[in-house]
């Protein structure tokens, strides 16, 4: 496996994705955003933000779309 | 301080609840039906004099001391085989019994030999005892005639006679001692279950032989002692009572080995450790324990263990003794110093699962609260954090469900993915036993482990699965437990969320998941599957036990899963018998976990990001909690790569041996400019270290251990420590050098603190301990004496949790480079990564780690039994010896990690579970071929090691 870091993230969030795709739809996106939430560090964090930031190339669509509500609001957060 | 004697009642306890009363020496007595004469007057505190007789078990009659007359009853019947019956009236001493005694202890001593004062049983001899107990004076028969005592009779050899056998390397058997009250062969059968010892020959001929009449050492004897502990006289002992002489003081503690957590007595002369006897009362073993806890500790006292801090610059340097606030400096400048440059997150730390609660607990509170982050993790990581996953997902709780007595009402056991013959000794004979007297068994084990057939046991199902199929055959098995009807519809309409369930229901019904469907995945004839799925769920009790055979997979917690699914589904939750019970490697991988060691998660599994939770721990800790969860092992290592992690502190941890892909932690390591390891030897790590603290062994400290069924109990300080300081001193100690005080004087306090901050430990307290021995938690309020089951009248969570588990192929695939599978696992000799037993005689039984492969690959491949191999995978290539075996399927090759020259690791890749990154042990795709010796690596790595292990000479200071 690669051990080029955002690579190595892209991995990792594709798998928990695979998980939460098994669970029905309405759960799939909010599954991973938790998930990842609840595990992530804030340096593993900023990594995959950026990564989705510069396109998000490899991650599969519901893992983007989670990543990319995460990303929301901690900038909101920040914001506030 | 004395010695602990427990009391031998002389028969097993009745488990009847019907009373029966009856008289004994004119007292009356009550005790349960089915109890013997022996034990109902021992209850009553009369002893009636025996030889074949033990409570540990099931009398046999043959010695005849034990006679007593009944009234209305003909003759002297055995006590130990007679049952009490109502209104008995028992007379255990008249005059026809006393002669009867006599002439029987006569007879025995006879033929034996009387150098009693020089034996090394004397004082613990019941022979002794019971010449004493009946008046013996004098022996007509002389010792002359025909005996099995001397080597010569009459100037011509004796062939009664014969020499001692010394074979195994903790005990020796005496024959010419020997009193043929065989009480060694039925602990063998009954205790162990491993069926070594017979009784050959016939009358005055009759003696115990190992196997057809092996050395102990050949035989089939997996040297658990047992056979020792009930022997009577000097025939089978200790060497090392041999050679100290008899214990004077003991103390009960707690084995440092395996997840079982077996209580022993520690029995000692002075500080030196003369043997370690299993407790009876020790719920977890009842008096039963395996190589390793019962001989396996003199690595306490080894030449190797370090007793003196050291510190070097860099790790080329030889390493130099300092004092332990030499070292303490040293280690928090360079650790505040990474920090100032690299900011608070740039280190952290590892906790162990072989230190106590109270360390544990120690090393993570320094971690978030003196270092000010939640890079803490532990080596649960790699075994069973799925567990945890899986079972607060579905039950609510990151624990087993039951206790380990429960397995005594089991009907159907399943195993998957666990040895528990070799990983987990005691429970898996107590597990034998229970299948002796008829209850069913399912393995589910790629390999043909002991458990699939040995003596007196055969698995009903064996499921041999592909590594890598675990969730499509749990998968397959509800589905025909859903297809068929076998739902225990009324538990999960109670207990369950119903919607979740039918949603699991639907899923798993999928003609995909049909057993048939899956055959070609998991190479596993689906009619066992049926037959396996209908006999859990409709054969009574069911019980599941399961080891890191599931969990370490990329769909560890899946599985973990799938596994609570099938519980919930056929109702095998909440009472005895029944449960989902992981079995743990380490003493103290539960503890651990519980001790709050997970990055994301303070003591009693309450996440980080929880205000009141942090509010409570803030309070009594006095600082600032980071909210956001920290980095897990795997993590830590590629930040340390990536360079944005630079220190590391791993108390009692071996990670560069432990760890997957052995190449990436090295290069993690080397990368780091501080780490600190804390251990009691030199271990793989330390070659990359830059600060070692000695650590101390569990007989030089006190605390407590929680094993696999929750159960915490006491460790105890039986010796001072040799390196001065237990760990929990050397964590305060490093924690002060960093300006963070804790300040306890014993870790009692240290319980007291974790009790007040977690809800399931409330009720825990070392006088708590004293008074019942262990308990399990939750202890609280609301369970005041602990909880040996879970769930009873509910799950933690409110309602069982339905999910759905789809099978996803692991990414790790064979291919024509790599077209077998490795999978790993352990052996009983052995513990781990073997630092402790590699320095023990257990060596005797495993001197190095080999590679089972089918006879059919091998032949393929040109390979002999025995011939060096080269072993290669995407990751890395070890050599090893090749062992031929038809246990592992052809396209499976299997390996242990025991010995720091093979490097299993190596060859392991870093893919790990989806959920908590648990690395994926259990599938390799490998390549295996003929090989001359170790690889470049090997050597490369061993030239290291030798180098980075240096001590400078300590430089006497001139006058
Ligand atoms: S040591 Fe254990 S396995 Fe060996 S003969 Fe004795 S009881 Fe049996
Ligand atoms: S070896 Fe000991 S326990 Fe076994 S038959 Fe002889 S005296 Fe009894
Ligand atoms: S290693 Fe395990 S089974 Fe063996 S004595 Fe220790 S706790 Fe018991
Ligand atoms: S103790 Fe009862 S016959 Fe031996």
């Amino acid at each position: 496996m690669s051990h080029n870091p955002s690579e190595r993230l892209v991995y990792m969030a594709n798998q928990i994705g695979k998980f939460f795709q098994s669970q029905g739809q309405e759960k799939e996106v909010a599954g991973v955003a938790e998930h990842i939430k609840k595990f992530w560090d804030p340096r593993m964090l900023k990594t995959i933000y950026a990564h989705h930031d510069a396109g998000g190339a490899g991650l599969d669509p519901a893992v983007k779309e989670a990543i990319g509500k995460l990303k929301d609001a901690a900038v909101a957060k920040e914001k506030a | 301080m004395s010695l602990i004697h427990e009391t031998d009642y002389g028969t097993p306890l009745s488990k009847s609840e019907k009373m029966v009363t009856l008289t004994i020496d004119g007292q009356s007595i009550t005790v349960p039906e089915g109890t013997s004469i022996m034990r109902a007057a021992m209850e009553a505190g009369t002893q009636i004099p025996k030889l074949c007789a033990t409570d540990m078990v099931d009398a046999f009659g043959s010695c005849r001391l034990c006679l007593v007359e009944v009234e209305g009853r003909a003759g002297t019947p055995a006590s130990c085989t007679t049952p009490v019956a109502a209104g008995l009236v028992v007379h255990t001493q008249t005059e026809r019994l006393k002669k009867l005694r006599k002439g029987v202890m006569e007879l025995y001593i006879s033929d034996h030999p009387l150098d009693c004062l020089t034996c090394a049983a004397n004082g613990d001899c019941e022979l002794q005892d019971m010449a004493g107990a009946v008046g013996l004076r004098d022996v007509r028969y002389g010792n002359q005639g025909e005996n099995h005592v001397f080597a010569d009779a009459c100037g011509e050899a004796n062939p009664a006679w014969l020499p001692k056998d010394e074979s195994n390397p903790y005990f020796t058997y005496d024959p010419s001692k020997c009193i043929v009250c065989s009480r060694c062969v039925r602990a063998c059968e009954e205790v162990q279950g491993t069926f070594a010892l017979t009784i050959s020959g016939r009358g005055f001929d009759s003696r115990v032989s190992p196997g057809m009449s092996e050395s102990f050492l050949g035989s089939e004897c997996v040297s658990c002692g047992a056979c020792v502990q009930a022997c009577p006289t000097a025939t089978l002992t200790e060497k090392s009572v041999i050679e100290i002489g008899q214990p004077e003081h003991s103390a009960v503690t707690t084995c440092a080995y395996c997840g079982v957590g077996c209580a022993f007595k520690a029995e000692m002369r002075g500080e030196e450790v003369v043997r370690m006897v299993p407790y009876k009362d020790g719920k977890a073993n009842r008096g039963h324990s395996c190589v390793k806890g019962r001989f396996a500790y003199g690595y306490a006292t080894h030449k190797e263990r370090i007793l003196k801090p050291m510190i070097r610059e860099t790790i080329d340097q030889p390493w130099r003794e300092v004092s332990y606030d030499e070292a303490f400096n040293f280690a928090a400048q360079k650790l505040r110093g990474i920090q100032a440059k690299h900011g608070r997150d740039s280190i952290g730390g590892i906790t162990s699962s072989r230190c106590t609660n109270e360390e544990t607990y120690l090393v993570q509170k320094l971690i978030r609260a003196g270092f000010g982050n939640n890079n803490v993790d532990t080596c649960a990581r790699v075994c069973h954090s799925p567990t945890g996953y899986g079972l607060a997902t579905t039950f609510g709780t990151s624990a087993g469900t039951q206790d380990f007595d429960s397995v005594e009402d089991s009907d159907v056991i399943m195993v998957i993915g666990a040895n528990p013959t070799d990983a987990h000794p005691v429970f898996g004979s107590r597990m034998k036993k229970r299948l002796r007297q008829g209850a069913k068994l399912i393995v589910v084990d790629p390999r043909k482990i002991d458990l699939v057939k040995s003596a007196h046991i055969k698995a009903d199902y064996h499921l041999p699965l592909l590594p890598g199929t675990n969730v499509a055959i749990l998968t397959a098995l509800a589905h025909v437990i859903v297809t068929e009807g076998l739902v225990n519809e009324t538990f999960v309409r109670e207990r369950c969320d119903w919607s979740e369930f039918q949603d699991w229901a639907e899923f798993v019904a999928l003609e995909k998941n049909s057993p048939e469907a899956i055959a070609g995945i998991s190479g596993v004839d689906p009619e066992a599957i049926r037959g396996a799925a209908r006999l859990y769920a409709k054969g009574g009790n069911g019980a599941i036990y399961y080891g890191l055979g599931v969990t370490e997979h990329s769909q560890g917690s899946t599985t973990v899963i799938a596994i609570a699914n099938l519980a919930m589904a056929t109702g095998n939750i909440g009472r005895r018998g029944v449960g989902v019970n992981p079995l743990r490697g380490q003493n103290n991988v539960q503890g651990s976990c519980d001790m709050g060691s997970f990055p994301h998660e303070l003591p009693g599994y309450r996440h980080i990001s929880g205000d009141a939770v942090r509010d409570q721990f803030e309070a009594m800790w006095n600082v600032k909690l980071n909210p956001e969860p920290g980095l897990r092992i795997p993590n830590m290592f590629d930040s340390a790569i990536e360079g944005t992690f630079k220190g590391l502190y791993v108390q009692g941890e071996d990670i560069l041996q432990s760890d997957p892909n052995t190449t990436h932690v090295v290069q993690a390591l080397s990368s780091m400019e501080c780490v600190i390891v804390q251990d009691l030897f030199l271990n793989e790590t330390a070659n990359y270290a830059h600060v070692f603290l000695p650590g101390s062994t569990f007989l030089e400290k006190d605390g407590t251990f929680t094993n696999a069924e929750r159960r915490i109990q006491r460790v105890r300080k039986v010796m001072s420590p040799l390196n001065g300081m237990a760990d929990w001193e050397v964590t305060i100690g490093l924690a002060k050098a960093m300006g963070f005080e804790m300040k306890y004087n014993h870790p009692s306090e240290i319980m007291d603190e974790i009790a007040a901050l977690t809800p399931t430990f409330t009720g825990v307290s070392y006088q708590k301990l004293e008074e019942m021995g262990s308990v399990q938690w939750p202890c609280n309020e609301k369970f005041p004496e602990g909880s040996p089951i879970m769930h009873v009248d509910g799950f933690v969570r409110g309602k069982g949790k339905f999910v759905v588990t789809e099978y996803v192929a692991t990414d790790e695939r064979t291919g024509p480079r790599f077209p077998l599978l490795l999978t790993t696992g352990r052996i009983l000799s052995q513990y781990n990564v073997g630092a402790q037993t590699r320095r023990t005689e257990n060596v005797v039984w495993h001197g190095e780690d080999v590679l089972e492969i089918h006879p059919h690959d091998a032949e393929q491949r040109g390979i002999r039994d025995g011939d060096w191999v080269r072993l290669t995978s995407r990751a890395g290539e070890t050599t090893l010896h090749a062992l031929i075996s038809e246990r592992v399927a052809p396209g499976v090759v299997y390996t242990t990690f025991h010995h720091p020259l093979t490097q299993a690791n190596v060859i392991t890749t870093d893919y790990s579970d989806w959920a908590t990154n648990c690395p994926e042990y259990k599938v390799t795709a490998v390549q295996v071929s003929q090989s001359n010796g170790p690889s470049d690596w090997q050597k490369a790595y061993d030239e290291q090691a030798r180098n980075s292990r240096r001590i400078a000479p300590v430089v006497e200071a001139a006058e």
